[in-house]
């Protein structure tokens, strides 16, 4: 029940919103009227905001893009944050519309599982190596590097110091 | 006929980068000096070739021919002569063409230069570097012929994307492939020093200069890249993480490595096998940057799969010279004896973390810029790895580097005293701790972690700077003495501290402008004022101007700080004539505080115009650390050791270079 009255609500004040906010051809990135007055509610709203792929841009976020679209997930963003939702509850809601190709930062599943888990897996290797390279030459201090010419090398010389 | 001069030309290129390819190999291994000679008049008359055919095409360009399919896609008769210039490599055609011409350069330049290097070794260098311009010339003739004539030839051309348009952008593309195309030398190297099975401190003094040449390149070319995007892009964004980014990104990782294990194997013959593979690597990245360019695979898979034609052939390209470099590698690396042995704590030591840390943020970068295209064609499932994911993961890797950086230079080779090396660090350490301090007391926003961003910038700078202090003896001989030590400092060790000092300066940047940027977006009417960071403005209104090939739409905004004028600020509407597109020129003051950065937005119904205005703290930082990183590179590069061709001195004379 109180699920339906804030969705009544939300729809209410995002009516509100969207006449407010209705401008031609917004152009670039947040546009004043997008602002929301209240500080900190915008500021998550950025934040979010930052953190979201516009669908039609090469590896633009929301934030950063002015294309007509991402107009419309910023101040459906910001609508949803009037409304009362938390951030993660705004993120699930753009994510239900859109799919989580929506996310710039994927979240931890089994298909993003090596994503996550490769730079440690790296480091884990590096460290790997490296233990056993150095354990290694521990074991035989006196590396045994090979300086003696071969017969050709020794030949080649000869016959320089010959020349001389 | 000129453009069918130019295109004769790159077919015999090809023919001569063909026979450059087998003949000194054949000779190299059959030691006949006169099969092995024919490398260098080869690598010459590939260089001359190319370049007809390169000149060719800007003179198409600067004419305005538009009878050249090319010419007529990509430039307009109404274009500013530096555009019609840079046209020529602001389209995928032109711009391997630019590719193939400084391989060539490359190649002649080891033919001209390389009078020291055993036969064998510059004949298989030569060799190899011409496979790769026959993998290329051969991509340019059969999928992306910048030649091809139309008939009946257009009245006008379409013109070069506005946005690219640009000074920084103009010669953005060159440096970036000096830098992707030098690394073919360190490659070309690598796979001769495989073939002959041998390796040793001379290689990698031969390694070194072209390394650095390159990375200075890309250093410079990625810095133009992000400079312009900051003014050009609208919002002071100056890194996004973009794939394209990226691609240009994990070469210069995979050089900066290869350049410090190149100097471990100079000076004392360790990391001989590493440094070979990081040698391939390198290169295999820099073409994979051109994959991923040059395919359209990054805007989708599904652009790649309706026109698979390019995108296949560079990736052919790409799988037979990293595979072929592996291969061998894996084949022939054994026979590579390992040298100088050496304790954790040292100079070695440290160059290794550094190229851990390095790889290690390499392949970070490697794998979320590809694990999209990966995902999707394996499952269909489409996910965005974006700027959240680099920050978490490649940031906290650099860390550690960073705070390591300035004890580098001060260990001793082979076995260091940390303790003693700590002790020259006491200045940059208070240093580091008065500012972090200061910034906690005095910043009165900002994320907690900024004061120790700041704290570690200055950690790198100053200890960059200690290790000059202490070699010139500064402040313990007298201050002649100093100068007279510092004079006669290697230049390769001017080199790196300034080049280490770069990096403490970029990190400064990034930290200002990250943490504290200032922010206000707002409707103003002319007469209207506003504040931000300390600057009024006051809005003075907009006018209509008109440029050589578009119109545009110019705000004044008047600046003053407490009442004294500052500057003025004319942000920019610009409407392209052809391609008829908008764009947006910031108005920007620089300071070295920061930059006060004003965007000119669209008129609203009521006269008033939306404007966005910034204040970018120390974002100059940013790139003048490049800038420095680029000259430290360039005065190491003049280091008479170092120098391309210099004879190496007689007492110590190399092994591997032939007393002939």
């Amino acid at each position: 029940m109180r699920r339906l009255a804030r969705r009544i609500l939300s729809a209410a004040i995002a009516g509100v919103f969207v006449a407010s906010v209705v401008q031609p051809d917004p152009v670039y990135a947040v546009t004043p009227q997008e602002v929301l007055p209240d500080k900190a509610l915008e500021k998550r709203a950025r934040d979010l905001s930052a953190g979201l792929r516009c669908l039609v841009c090469q590896n633009q976020s929301i934030d950063d893009s002015d294309a007509p679209l991402a107009h419309d997930l910023r101040v459906l963003v910001r609508e949803r944050l009037t409304a009362g939702d938390s951030d993660q509850e705004v993120r699930d809601f753009v994510v239900a519309r859109y799919g989580e190709f929506v996310l710039l930062k994927p979240p931890f599943s089994a298909a993003t599982l090596l994503l996550w888990l490769m730079p440690l897996i790296a480091l884990a290797g590096a460290v790997l190596i490296l233990w056993n390279a150095f354990g290694r030459t521990r074991q035989t201090p006196v590396a045994v590097s090979d300086n003696r010419l071969s017969p050709e090398e020794q030949a080649a010389l000869d016959a320089l110091l010959k020349k001389d | 006929m000129i453009i069918e001069i130019g295109h004769f030309a790159l077919i015999l290129a090809l023919l001569v980068a063909a026979a450059q390819m087998i003949v000194p190999a054949w000779g190299a291994q059959k030691r006949d000096r006169r099969l092995m000679a024919f490398g260098e008049p080869a690598a010459l008359s590939q260089l001359a070739l190319i370049l007809i055919s390169f000149l060719a095409l800007m003179h198409a360009y600067v004419t305005s021919d538009f009878s050249v399919a090319n010419v007529a896609a990509n430039s307009h008769s109404s274009k500013p002569l530096i555009y019609r210039i840079s046209g020529v490599w602001g389209n995928h055609e032109g711009s391997m063409l630019l590719w193939v011409l400084i391989l060539a350069v490359f190649g002649a330049a080891v033919a001209v230069f390389g009078n020291n290097l055993p036969a064998t070794l510059k004949a298989n260098v030569l060799a190899v570097q011409s496979s790769v311009a026959v993998a290329f010339l051969l991509f340019i003739l059969i999928t992306s012929n910048p030649f091809e004539r139309l008939d009946p030839a257009p009245f006008d051309g379409n013109g070069l994307n506005p946005i690219l348009q640009d000074p920084a952008l103009a010669f953005h593309p060159p440096f970036l492939y000096m830098g992707y195309v030098g690394f073919s030398m360190a490659f070309s190297f690598a796979v001769a020093a495989l073939i002959e099975g041998r390796t040793d401190a001379a290689w990698a003094r031969w390694v070194r200069p072209w390394t650095l040449l390159a990375w200075m390149c890309l250093t410079i070319g990625i810095a133009m890249g992000s400079w312009w995007a900051y003014y050009e892009l609208g919002w002071g964004g100056w890194w996004f993480w973009d794939p394209v980014e990226n691609a240009s990104f994990m070469p210069w990782l995979a050089g900066t490595a290869l350049l410090h294990s190149a100097l471990v194997m100079e000076k004392r013959e360790a990391l001989k096998v590493w440094t070979i593979l990081l040698a391939i690597l390198t290169f295999s990245l820099s073409l994979m940057g051109t994959f991923l360019v040059r395919s359209g695979v990054l805007s989708s898979v599904h652009a790649f799969a309706v026109d698979p034609g390019r995108g296949v052939f560079v990736l052919s390209i790409m799988m037979l010279f990293t595979g072929g470099g592996l291969a061998l590698f894996s084949y022939r690396a054994r026979e590579l004896q390992q040298g100088g042995v050496f304790s954790p704590i040292s100079r070695e030591g440290a160059l290794v973390l550094n190229n851990v840390l390095l790889t290690i943020a390499c392949v970070t970068v490697l794998v979320g810029t590809l694990y999209p295209l990966a995902l999707e064609s394996l499952t269909g499932a489409k996910i965005s790895v974006g700027a959240p994911y680099f920050n978490m993961t490649f940031v906290p890797l650099m860390l550690p580097l960073l705070l390591a950086l300035p004890l580098g230079p001060l260990l001793a080779w082979k076995r260091a005293d940390l303790a003693a090396v700590m002790e020259r660090l006491v200045a940059a350490a208070v240093l580091a701790a008065l500012v972090l301090v200061a910034v906690f007391a005095y910043a009165e926003r900002g994320p907690w972690l900024a004061p120790f961003g700041f704290a570690i910038g200055v950690w790198v700078m100053v200890g960059a700077l200690s290790e000059i202090a202490f070699r010139i003896k500064l402040g313990q001989a007298p201050a002649a003495e100093s100068w007279r030590r510092l004079i006669n400092l290697p230049r390769a060790s001017i080199g790196t501290t300034l080049a280490h000092f770069g990096v403490g300066l970029m990190v400064m940047g990034i930290v200002g402008t990250t943490a504290y940027k200032s922010e206000a977006i707002l409707l103003m009417k002319p007469g209207d004022k506003t504040e931000i960071a300390g600057f009024e403005l006051a809005f003075k209104g907009a006018a209509p101007s008109k440029g050589p090939n578009y119109t545009e739409s110019i705000g004044v905004f008047d600046v003053t700080r407490g009442g004294a004028p500052v500057t003025r600020l004319e942000p920019s509407k610009r409407i392209y004539d052809a391609p008829p597109q908008p764009t947006s020129e910031a108005g920007i003051y620089a300071a070295w505080s920061g930059d006060l950065y004003a965007v000119l937005g669209d008129q609203q119904p009521d006269g008033g115009f939306a404007v966005r205005l910034y204040f970018h703290p120390l974002v100059r930082c940013i790139w003048f650390g490049a800038l420095i990183m680029f000259f430290g590179g360039a005065i190491s590069l003049s280091d008479r050791r170092l120098r391309v061709g210099a004879p190496s001195r007689a007492s110590r004379a190399p092994a591997g270079v032939p007393a002939e």
